[in-house]
C-alpha cells in the first residue's frame, strides 16, 4: 500500500511537473522565455565588444582525440565522389547581396593567406575540446565579394542533409567580420578530416559547436533569415527550437 | 497542633502566567519577495539544469574534456528521471530555454536584494555574525541545541542563530555568485570578453564540474532548510515568510 505522505508528495510533484510541461507547449509562455536569447546576445556584445577575442592555446593545450559530433559523413552519392576526388573538385560559391558573386575552388581557399588558432570548441550539449585550425579569414571572401550595404547576415550552405533538410547556419556582420572567424580547410596541422567538416568549415570562436557549419559549399549575403528554410536561422534552430545566439 | 490551623494556610506558588501570544515583524518585505522568487527560480534552474547534464552526463576538469577524455565523474546515458528535470521528457534545446531565462531572475533577483539588504542594513544587523556568534565554544552550543531539536524561543527566535547565519551567507555571497560566475565560465562568448573567469576557475571544463558541486551544495541547503522549517512548526515558519508576522514561540524555562 502507498503511504498518505508518498502519495500526497509524489502527488505534488506531479502535479509541479506537469504544470511545467505544460508551460514548456505553451507558446505564449515559451515567448517570454526565448526573449531572454535577445537580452543575453545584447548583454554579451555590450560586455565583450564586437572585436573580444576568444582564448587562444598552446600546442600543449591540445586535446589528445578532438572528437566530432552531427553528421560524421554527408549521406549524399555527390559527396561521396568529392571524398573519392580528395575534394579536388569542390569549389566555394559565394553569392547573395554581394557585388561579384565568386566561385572559388578548394585549391585557391587554400592557397590564400591562412590564419593558425589553437581554439577551445565547445559543443550544446556540454563537452570540450582544443584543436588547431587553419583557414582564411571570413572577412577576406566577404571583401572580395563586395558585400551589399543591405546584407545583414551571412547564410552557410552545407553538403550534409537530415531527411529532406540540408544543414545550414548563419551569422551576423559582428560575427562574420571577426578575426577569429575562419573558413577553416586544415585540423591540428593536417587537411580537414570528413568527420570534422572535410573540406571546408567554418569557425566563429564565440558561439557553441551547433553554429560551426561543416561541408561549406556555399555563402549566401541576406538582408533577413525568413526567406531562408524555415526561417530561423539554421537547421536545428528550424527543427529542435535551439537558440539562433549561441554565445552561451 | 492547633496553632497551626489558626494561622494562614501555606502559601502555594503562584500559578505561572500563561504565556502570552505575542506576534513579532520577522521579515521585511523585500526579503520575502525575494524568497519566493528564489523558490521557484532555483528549482527550475536545478531542474532545468539536470536535463542539460543529461545530454552529457561526464565531468571534467581542466580546458577540454569529451568522451574520449577522462571524466571525473560519470554518469550513466541519460541518467535523470523525468520527475527532476524540466522539460520531463529529453529536450536539450528546451531545458537551455528554461535555465538562461531565470538565469537572469537569478541575476537580476539576486543584485536587487544584495543592494537593498545592504541599504536597510539587513546584512549587517541580521546576517552577519558577530564576534561573539563566532566564538567556537558558542557554535558548538548551537550545533548541540540544533541536533536535540532544542529550537530557541522568545526574543532568541526572532534572531538568526549562529548556524542559519552561516548557511545564508554562504548561500547568498558564496553559493549563488559561484553558481553564476561558474556558468558564464561555461559560456564561450563570455570567456572572450572576461578571459579572467577562465583563468580563476581553471577552464571551462573545470568551471562546468564546479558549477555542478554548488549546484548538489545548494541542494544540499535547500533539502536541510525544508527540514528545518517542518521541525520548527511549518505553518507558523510558511506563514511569517509570506506575511512577515512571526508568532514567537514562549519562552523555555531554564532547566
Amino acid at each position: 500500500m502507498i503511504s498518505r505522505r508518498r502519495f500526497i508528495a509524489s502527488g505534488t510533484s506531479g502535479l509541479l511537473l506537469a504544470g511545467c510541461d505544460k508551460l514548456d507547449r505553451n507558446e505564449n509562455f515559451k515567448g517570454v522565455l526565448r526573449s531572454a536569447e535577445g537580452l543575453t546576445m545584447r548583454s554579451q556584445r555590450l560586455i565583450g565588444g564586437r572585436d573580444a577575442l576568444a582564448r587562444e592555446f598552446s600546442e600543449a593545450d591540445l586535446s589528445p582525440i578532438f572528437r566530432s559530433n552531427g553528421t560524421a559523413r554527408p549521406d549524399t552519392p555527390e559527396y561521396a565522389r568529392h571524398q573519392a576526388e580528395q575534394f579536388a573538385n569542390w569549389r566555394l560559391a559565394v553569392d547573395g547581396l554581394v557585388a561579384h558573386p565568386l566561385s572559388i575552388p578548394i585549391a585557391a581557399l587554400r592557397a590564400l593567406p591562412s590564419r593558425t588558432q589553437i581554439t577551445r570548441h565547445d559543443c550544446v550539449e556540454g563537452w570540450s575540446a582544443i584543436g588547431k585550425w587553419h583557414g582564411v579569414q571570413l572577412s577576406r571572401i566577404l571583401e572580395a565579394a563586395g558585400l551589399s550595404t543591405r546584407a545583414k547576415y551571412i547564410v552557410f550552405h552545407c553538403a550534409d542533409r537530415f531527411g529532406p533538410w540540408p544543414y545550414y547556419e548563419s551569422i551576423d556582420l559582428v560575427d562574420a567580420f571577426h578575426p577569429q572567424t575562419i573558413l577553416a580547410w586544415g585540423l591540428n596541422g593536417h587537411l580537414l578530416p570528413v568527420p570534422n567538416g572535410a573540406p571546408l568549415r567554418l569557425r566563429i570562436e564565440r558561439q557553441l559547436g551547433y553554429k560551426h557549419a561543416k561541408y561549406i559549399q556555399r555563402i549566401q549575403a541576406v538582408a533577413s533569415l525568413s526567406d531562408v528554410y524555415r526561417g530561423k536561422g539554421g537547421f536545428w534552430e528550424d527543427s529542435t527550437d535551439y537558440q539562433w545566439y549561441a554565445g552561451i | 497542633m492547633d496553632d497551626a490551623a489558626v494561622e494562614d494556610p501555606p502559601v502555594e506558588a503562584p500559578p505561572p502566567p500563561r504565556p502570552l501570544r505575542r506576534i513579532a515583524y520577522r521579515h521585511r518585505l523585500p526579503t520575502r519577495i525575494w524568497h519566493w522568487i528564489n523558490a521557484i527560480t532555483v528549482f527550475v534552474m536545478l531542474m532545468s539544469g539536470l536535463m542539460i547534464l543529461n545530454a552529457h552526463p561526464r565531468l571534467y576538469w581542466g580546458h577540454y574534456g569529451a568522451n574520449f577524455d577522462h571524466a571525473w565523474i560519470s554518469f550513466g546515458s541519460r541518467p535523470f528521471p523525468g520527475w527532476a528535470t524540466i522539460p520531463s521528457g529529453y529536450n536539450l534545446a528546451a531545458a537551455r530555454i528554461w535555465h538562461f531565462a531565470f538565469a537572469w531572475v537569478l541575476v537580476i533577483g539576486l543584485i536587487a536584494f544584495l543592494v537593498t539588504s545592504l541599504w536597510n542594513r539587513h546584512v549587517q544587523k541580521d546576517l552577519a555574525p558577530t564576534r561573539e556568534d563566532l566564538a567556537p565554544s558558542h557554535i558548538w552550543h548551537d550545533i548541540k541545541a540544533h541536533a536535540r531539536l532544542n529550537f530557541p524561543t522568545g526574543d532568541a527566535a526572532l534572531r538568526y542563530n549562529v548556524l542559519q547565519k552561516i548557511s545564508y551567507v554562504a548561500v547568498i555571497f558564496v553559493f549563488l555568485p559561484l553558481m553564476i560566475l561558474t556558468g558564464l565560465a561555461m559560456s564561450p562568448s563570455m570567456d572572450a570578453a572576461w578571459p579572467w573567469l577562465i583563468d580563476v576557475f581553471g577552464g571551462r571544463q573545470s568551471a562546468r564540474s564546479l558549477h555542478f558541486v554548488v549546484a548538489a551544495l545548494m541542494l544540499g541547503f535547500i533539502i536541510v532548510h525544508l527540514v528545518m522549517v517542518v521541525l520548527a512548526g511549518p505553518i507558523n515558519e510558511i506563514w511569517s515568510m509570506i506575511s512577515g508576522r512571526f508568532r514567537v514561540p514562549p519562552e523555555r524555562s531554564s532547566p
